[in-house]
């Protein structure tokens, strides 16, 4: 489904990311996989290299950091010349209660999350507006939509997310580049798995498919966002929650 | 066709202005030079001298004038 596309995936080496690469790379991507250490990178470009013939670009960096994001997309420009899908997907969890969220905590999650988001649609839609076509997939989550206790700032970098992803659309669909964002919910992660049992079995009874989701089920949808198969989507948050009710 | 040339015909067609008025004095806002026309000349510039303008000079190019010093920083 996405032979001769160049696709983009922040945040590659674990959960949603991962699976999304591997997905992609089944599909017939060329993939360009990001993640903080480069030492994760590699495990998966290994299994990338196993399961296909394709051979990823590695491409570790902060992407919190502007100067490493311009370097990204001067290198993308230069080197590869093509650019059409982009995964936002990196992302950090980080709970605190009102009364307890420091200015750190909140800029860090907000650079992670939402920053991140806007400055890698800026440069990719500026490489994507030469073809005049490419599709950006922004991940969101559950409670960027509807909130949660103690995840304040965390909602308000998802919801960002969400915002940015309609602003996006608008402006972009002129140039035939699509942008949605997907909202997961609950979902078998490292994100997920520091939970406490009890908060655990509290979170499972709040989905009515009343099991947790797997990254490989978030992948698919962002694998339909990415190929032609929504090539008249746009604008839109796909929630995969299973039923999840926060 | 040196540089400033270069520059001047990109901007008269991204702009869809005749060559002659791509003076020195053109600014932004003027004329058919808005922020979407604006964007499809920076497409057009890097496109012209295989480079990426970064952000800070994309807001920065408020003229002709202007334009062609920050290209410098290009080497153009």
């Amino acid at each position: 489904m996405l032979k001769n596309k160049v696709a983009l995936i922040t945040g590659a080496s674990r959960g949603i990311g991962k699976a999304t690469a591997l997905l992609f790379a089944k599909n017939g991507a060329k993939l360009i996989i990001n993640s903080k250490t480069k030492t994760d990178l590699e495990k998966l470009a290994e299994e990338i290299r196993t399961l296909t013939n394709i051979e990823p670009i590695l491409l570790p960096y902060d992407v919190s950091c502007l100067d490493e994001i311009k370097n990204t997309f001067n290198f993308i420009h230069k080197e590869i010349k093509q650019l059409d899908i982009v995964v936002n997907n990196a992302g950090i969890l980080e709970d605190a209660l009102l009364g307890m969220i420091s200015k750190s905590n909140l800029e860090k999650v907000i650079n992670v999350n939402l920053y991140s988001v806007i400055y890698h649609m800026q440069y990719s839609a500026r490489l994507m507006q030469k073809k005049k076509s490419g599709s950006i997939i922004n991940l969101s989550s559950i409670i960027g939509r509807f909130g949660n206790e103690g995840q304040t700032v965390y909602a308000a970098s998802k919801a960002g997310v969400i915002g940015a992803t309609m602003s996006a659309s608008k402006e972009l669909a002129k140039y035939n580049i699509r942008v949605n964002a997907i909202a997961p919910g609950f979902i078998n992660t490292d994100m997920t798995k520091s939970l406490a049992k009890d908060k655990f079995e509290e979170r499972l009874n709040s989905i009515k498919m009343q099991r947790i989701g797997e990254a490989e089920e978030v992948a698919n949808a962002i694998l339909f966002l990415a190929s032609e198969m929504s090539s008249y989507v746009t604008g839109q948050v796909i929630g995969v929650d299973g039923g999840m009710i926060v | 066709m040196n540089n400033e040339e270069r520059i001047k015909k990109v901007f008269a067609e991204s702009l869809e202005m005749d060559i002659k008025n791509i003076t020195d004095d053109l600014k932004y806002n003027s004329f058919e030079w808005d922020s979407i026309a604006h964007m499809a000349l920076i497409a057009a510039l890097e496109d012209e001298f295989d480079i990426m303008i970064d952000t800070d000079d994309i807001i920065d190019m408020s003229s002709f004038k202007k334009a062609k010093e920050l290209l410098k920083k290009y080497n153009i």
